[in-house]
Formats: C-alpha cells, sequence, structure tokens
C-alpha cells in the first residue's frame, strides 16, 4: 500500500479508530431521517474525530465542529467518510 | 411521523398574528439551542418574577417572565424551549415554530426575538440563529457563555459579527451577569433592526416557495404539508438549503471569529476520560446513584416525620376542639389525611427533582443517558429514558414528570406507561408488613429482608423492560428518527435554576395532582364510613360500610388469588395509595393505630387470622400472592392524576390503570393457583 492510498481511504464512521479524525462523503441514505444529523452540522465535508465508545460499545461519541455528538454505531455506519 | 403529531385543528398562516396595542408590554421572546444558557439568562432577567405552565395541548413548558427596560417600563419575556432547528422533531420544537411564526393562538408572535448563542460552539448554533434571522422579526444576538468561550482561547469579535447579521450583538456570561446591563439597553431600542442576513435559497427552492407557501411565506419552510409539497417538487431541497446555511455562517465565522484552532471539547473530554470510562463510568454512575436514594431513604425521611408529626397534632387538636360526630370525622379522616397524602409525597419529590437538576445542569444527565443507551435501545427505548425511570424507585411522579426530556413521543409514552412498574418508595410499608407475616419471629433476619427486597424489585424491573419491548412492537405509529445527541461541556450547576425548577414542579404536584388525590381521599372516607353502623366496634363498622360492602362484592374476583373480603376492603383503599393497605388492614382487623406496638399487633393479629373453616387467611401463598400483585398494579392516585396531566388525556392514564392492574391480578392468580397446583398451601 502507498501512502497516498492511506491517505484518502473511504470508510464508514462506525469503523474509525479511537482519536481519529475523517470527512464526511455522504450519507448512505438519502433517507430524511439524517436530516436532523445534517442540521447539526454533520454536512459533507465536515471533519469528524471519534472519541470514544459508551462503556457498553455503543453509541459513540464524536466531536464535530467543536461540539460532542453521541451517535449510535448503526446509524454511524451510515455515514460514509474520508479517512486522513 | 413526528408529523402525526401535528394537530389539523392548530390555526394556520399569519392569521394570528394579532400584534398588541403599542401601549401593552413587548413581548421578547428567548431562543437558543439547549445547553446555551438560556434558561440562566433568564433567570437573571427576570429574577422571581416568573410564572410557569404549560402551553394548552401539550406538555411544554411555558415560561413567562417579567424584566424591567431601561426607561422603566415592564418587559414580558418568554422563555422558549430549547431548540436546534425550526424543522421541528419534537412537541417541544413544534412549540417554538408556531410562536416564532405566530401560529399559536393563546401567544402573540413575539415583538422580538432574542437568540442565545453558546459562543464556545458558534457554528452550530448560529445555524438556528440564522433559520431566526431569516423570520424577519426584529432580532437581538446574545454571544453568552463568552467565559468558556475564552477559556477555549477564542475570540469573537462581536461588533464584526454584529456588522455580518445586521443586527445588535451582545456579550454575555449569564453566570457571572457579565454584560447584562448592554443586554437589557438593547432591548429597551424601539428602533430594533430586522436582519438583513440572507441565505440565498436556491432559485427553484426560492420559487417553490413562493407557489407553494400560500400565504404562509417563509413559514412554509417549517411546515409539514408545505414542505412536503417543495419535495415533491424539488427532491432534496431541505439539503441544499442546510449547506446554504451552513456556507454563510462559516463566511461569517471566519470574518468574526479568531481561534487558535477550531474549538476544542477539550476539559469535556478530559471529565468523560472518567465518567464514560468503561469501569469508571459504571463505579460514577452508581455512586452517584447511590447518594441520590442514600438521601430519598434517608434524609427525605426526616421531613416526612415531622410531617406526619404535623398532620397527628393537627388531627389531634382538631378532635380536641370539636365535638365527636361526622364533621369532625371528615376533617380528620378525610381531608386532613388527603392532605397529608398529597404532602407526605414533597420531601422525596423535592430531592429528586434537586438531584435531576444538579444533574441537568451539571452535564452530568446526558452523560447517563450516553452510558445507558445500549441497554435501553434494547426495547426500542433510548438513553433518555434512563433518568425518568431511575427516578421511578423513589417515586413514579418524579419519573413521569421527568419524561418530559424525551424528546421523541413514542419513547416519552412507552417511559411513562411503564414507570409504575418500578417498586417505589410507598410500596415497603405494605411489603414490610407482609412479609412480617410471612416470616416467622418477631424480627425478619436482614439477609432476608433484603434478598425478598432485591428479589421484588427485580420482579418489577422485569415489568419494565417486559411491557417497555410489548408496547415497543404494538406501538408503531411514529417512526422516530436516528437519535443524536448533544453531551455539552461540563458545568458549574445554577443553584438558582435548580431551585426554581424544584418549586415549579412541586407547585404543579401540589395543584394538579394534590386536587385529585385530596377529592378521592374524601370519597374513600365516605365509602369506609357510611352508611353507619349501630356498633361502636370499629371492625364491625368496617365491614358494614360501602368500602366493606365492595371487598365483600368482589371477593368472588380475588378469591382465586387467595384474598378475603378484609383483604378486598385494603385492597380497594390501597388504590388511592399503597401506603394505606396497612391502615385500612388496621381497621379491619380492630388494631388501634395509636397503640405504641401497633405493627407487631396487627403482624399477630394477620398470623393469626382464620377462614371459616379454621384454615390461616394469610398462608405463604396468599402472601407471595400478595406482594406480587402490589409489585405489579397500579395503586397510586397520584400517579393516574399525573399521567393524565402529562400525556394530556385520561385515555392513557387509565389505559395504563387497566393494563398494569390486570396484569397484576393475572401474575398474582398464576402464583396463587400454580403454587396450589403444585401442591403447595
Amino acid at each position: 500500500m502507498n501512502a497516498c492510498a492511506i491517505d484518502t481511504e473511504v470508510a464508514n464512521l462506525a469503523e474509525l479508530r479511537k482519536g481519529e479524525t475523517a470527512v464526511i462523503l455522504r450519507f448512505a441514505s438519502d433517507d430524511s431521517a439524517f436530516l436532523r444529523f445534517r442540521e447539526m452540522g454533520l454536512l459533507p465535508g465536515t471533519e469528524v474525530t471519534f472519541v470514544r465508545r459508551a462503556p457498553l460499545g455503543d453509541p459513540m461519541k464524536f466531536e464535530v465542529r467543536g461540539a460532542l455528538l453521541s451517535i449510535r454505531k448503526a446509524d454511524a455506519a451510515q455515514i460514509e467518510v474520508e479517512r486522513r | 411521523m413526528s408529523h402525526a403529531t401535528e394537530g389539523g385543528g392548530k390555526p394556520r398562516g399569519g392569521a394570528t398574528t394579532q400584534r398588541l396595542p403599542a401601549e401593552t408590554k413587548r413581548v421578547f421572546a428567548l431562543v437558543g439551542n439547549p445547553n446555551s444558557g438560556k434558561t440562566t439568562l433568564f433567570n437573571a432577567l427576570t429574577g422571581l418574577r416568573q410564572k410557569v405552565g404549560n402551553f394548552p395541548g401539550v406538555t411544554v413548558e411555558r415560561k413567562e417572565g417579567t424584566c424591567i427596560s431601561q426607561h422603566g417600563q415592564e418587559l414580558s419575556i418568554i422563555d422558549l424551549p430549547g431548540a436546534y432547528s425550526l424543522s421541528a422533531q419534537s412537541p417541544d420544537e413544534e412549540v417554538l415554530r408556531d410562536v416564532l411564526l405566530g401560529r399559536r393562538a393563546e401567544m402573540p408572535q413575539p415583538d422580538v426575538v432574542v437568540c442565545v448563542i453558546d459562543a464556545s460552539n458558534p457554528q452550530r448554533n448560529l445555524y438556528l440563529a440564522s433559520q431566526v434571522l431569516e423570520l424577519g422579526l426584529p432580532v437581538i444576538v446574545v454571544l453568552n457563555m463568552t467565559d468558556v468561550a475564552e477559556a477555549r482561547d477564542m475570540k469573537i469579535d462581536a461588533a464584526a459579527l454584529s456588522r455580518a447579521l445586521g443586527v445588535p450583538v451582545v456579550p454575555t456570561c449569564a453566570v457571572t451577569r457579565r454584560g447584562l446591563a448592554e443586554l437589557r439597553i438593547a432591548m429597551s431600542r424601539s428602533d430594533l433592526p430586522v436582519s438583513h442576513h440572507k441565505v440565498d435559497l436556491p432559485e427553484d427552492v426560492a420559487q417553490l416557495v413562493e407557489q407553494y407557501a400560500g400565504g404562509v411565506g417563509h413559514a412554509a419552510l417549517y411546515l409539514p404539508e408545505e414542505k412536503d409539497a417543495i419535495e415533491r417538487a424539488a427532491p432534496g431541497w431541505e439539503d441544499r438549503l442546510i449547506t446554504a446555511r451552513y456556507e454563510a455562517i462559516h463566511r461569517i465565522c471566519e470574518d468574526a471569529i479568531q481561534a487558535q484552532r477550531l474549538a476544542r471539547a477539550g476539559l469535556a473530554d478530559r471529565w468523560d476520560a472518567f465518567l464514560l470510562h468503561p469501569i469508571g463510568g459504571w463505579v460514577g454512575l452508581f455512586g452517584i446513584l447511590g447518594v441520590v436514594f442514600a438521601f430519598i431513604f434517608s434524609v427525605a425521611t426526616v421531613p416526612m416525620g415531622w410531617i406526619e408529626a404535623a398532620f397527628a397534632w393537627a388531627g389531634g387538636a382538631v378532635e380536641a376542639a370539636m365535638p365527636e360526630g361526622d364533621l369532625r370525622d371528615l376533617i380528620t379522616g378525610g381531608i386532613l389525611a388527603g392532605v397529608e397524602g398529597v404532602v407526605i409525597f414533597l420531601p422525596q419529590i423535592l430531592t429528586m427533582f434537586f438531584f435531576l437538576g444538579l444533574m441537568e445542569s451539571t452535564g452530568y444527565m446526558s452523560r447517563v443517558a450516553f452510558i445507558m443507551d445500549r441497554l435501553m435501545s434494547k426495547v426500542g427505548l433510548s438513553g433518555k429514558s434512563t433518568v425518568p425511570l431511575l427516578s421511578s424507585y423513589a417515586c413514579a411522579i418524579p419519573g413521569v414528570m421527568a419524561a418530559r426530556t424525551i424528546g421523541d413521543p413514542k419513547g416519552r409514552l412507552i417511559t411513562i406507561l411503564v414507570a409504575p412498574f418500578t417498586s417505589c418508595t410507598a410500596r415497603l410499608p405494605v411489603y414490610f408488613l407482609i412479609l412480617g407475616v410471612l416470616v416467622p419471629g418477631d424480627e425478619v433476619p436482614l439477609p432476608t429482608k433484603v434478598l425478598a427486597l432485591v428479589g421484588l424489585y427485580a420482579l418489577g424491573t422485569f415489568g419494565v423492560f417486559v411491557f417497555a419491548a410489548l408496547f415497543n412492537k404494538l406501538l408503531k405509529r411514529q417512526k422516530s428518527a436516528p437519535p443524536i445527541m448533544e453531551l455539552p461541556g461540563y458545568k458549574a450547576p445554577s443553584w438558582k435554576a435548580i431551585l426554581i425548577q424544584m418549586w415549579d414542579r412541586a407547585k404543579q404536584f401540589l395543584v394538579r395532582a394534590g386536587t385529585v388525590i385530596l377529592g378521592m381521599s374524601i370519597i374513600l372516607w365516605a365509602l369506609q364510613t357510611y352508611p353507619k353502623s349501630d356498633s361502636d366496634d370499629p371492625a364491625v363498622q368496617a365491614e358494614q360500610s360501602f368500602a366493606g360492602q365492595l371487598g365483600h362484592a368482589i371477593e368472588p374476583v380475588i378469591e382465586p388469588l387467595g384474598y378475603d373480603w378484609k383483604m378486598g376492603v385494603g385492597l380497594v383503599a390501597s388504590f388511592a395509595a399503597r401506603e394505606v393497605f396497612a391502615s385500612s388492614m388496621a381497621i379491619a382487623y380492630g388494631v388501634d393505630e395509636e397503640d405504641e406496638d401497633a405493627e407487631a399487633k396487627l403482624r399477630d393479629k394477620l398470623r393469626a387470622a382464620e377462614r371459616d373453616d379454621g384454615s390461616p387467611v394469610f398462608t405463604t401463598l396468599t402472601c407471595l400472592s400478595l406482594l406480587v400483585f402490589f409489585v405489579f398494579a397500579l395503586q397510586c392516585l397520584s400517579t393516574v392524576a399525573v399521567v393524565r396531566r402529562e400525556t394530556g388525556s385520561w385515555r392513557w392514564a387509565l389505559f395504563q390503570l387497566a393494563y398494569m392492574t390486570g396484569f397484576a391480578y393475572l401474575a398474582a392468580l398464576a402464583v396463587y393457583q400454580g403454587g396450589r397446583a403444585l401442591g403447595y398451601t
């Protein structure tokens, strides 16, 4: 693997490692269900950092635009990101 | 669909935009994200000059206060519920949207919107602000929590922000009251400008808004029907709009905000490193719960003792001052007992609300939700149901009231419906009485007691999860959006806000639940007093009264559970409140409650009680069946009254009464008949 491939690896938000930052590419479904996510600032191009998970492994805590947000793993898996 | 909660009867459009005449008070609406310090600001502006009520038809708190302007005029301030967007997804947000759009009949459209922004998290907070600015009302933007922003090395140029938005921007720190004078000066201005901030709607969307608005104008962006119509013509328009808003916000922030780096939630995360730690998180959670319940079971019982003593004294005073008769009995047995039955809950309710307020105010509440979310999601609830359910172990009343914080209407309803299965403290006297009868000897050994209590609590908790799962399957009408929850920064608690909320909640309970409980207490008194028997023996009176007749009447129904008519009387009475069971059993068995060792006497009487055929009444099976019945049955008028209030109709309150009591009956039946079938007696 060359460095470039690692730099732009596509993943979903639930796959991030602790402390890892990624940039949102798109939501897997364009369902209006995720409208509130976008209103909370999770838009394509937004940087998201996975901070930690809950003691039971789910949900996950992310930092987005300086705020800490809790998102369930299954929902995070619907968000496609590009690893940095 | 969340749209289903949209009432058809609500006035549409601008029809209700009744501007009050100039000489009446100007109305300021306080708007902002949750955790933006909006309520602290409201308290700082209004002091104790505030009224708390409800918006009609919904359980959304309506807080109004008065503040004096720079020119000595009274200004009316409404603290609207915290929200992230005008595209409403919860009853709270619907109220906010409808008030701002002037669509609520009981409230005029506000004259000025005071939009509170958490300065330490400007981008997301400016999203709601930009929606508000687009509405075309005069707006004052308050940059609150500037202290937190400064601690994060963020410098916000209020003047630049004001130029960009075209409205006054006032930096404040509501906790230390910094900037309040400047805010009051801004609010006193009569020439407040309307923002020139406009998000450029994509061309096609702008045209569609014109086309479908049908006179509602900009409101079309937030009203479900209009939104659906636009969506059909321009799929994905809302996404484009959100993006356009955030792009505009980004440009403004680049000009007005200098941050060393984009604000990091660093400090909050250092606390989270422990409080959300796989082990530390549980230590913290159970430690805090331990403290809360220690207070409920020890500290709160002290004022409860005072209340009991005060009512005993008042009863004695009435007895000494009045001649014997029905009126005296009504006062002591009906009215005083009823008032006591209401007031006795106050110490626990206040204690519970103190800790709930403390958790909310410091930011820990959402951590509890975060830790417990996975567990609750197994039965279709979210972590937000945790605290209401845990509170219910003290008393279902604060628990049901705390369910207001659950945004999802279905999750909230299910939480309310199952909350009373948790074994509240009012069940304890009944458990102890029956355990005393069940376990031989003068004193129930501590290990037995603990083991029995753990079992009973586990049984109630089992009821919570089974029925939550069941209702989750049955109530399919609303599809809930995937939950996303903010974990706010940790803050020092606002004691004033906590005390004000405790006072408000206590008042709501006293007025709304109190009147129902008092009324029922008087009815129960009448049932036990009339018709009068000729005998002076209270046991004979108990049998001949309506309550006794009722006990006899339901005997065929409760006999399969192993109960006789005397227990029937106790059960009928305990539907007012569980703890009444012991006292009505005492009456039925002729034990004078004033006696020094009344408890032991009652226990011995119950143990010795015999059926007509000479067999004991309180067999092991009967006691177990009774315990199971008390675990599951909804025998608490206060809860019924509060559920009616919180769900807005008798429908759910009565359904809950019926299903819980029906299930309690079946469970007790299964225990008794199952036990007999297995050869136990």
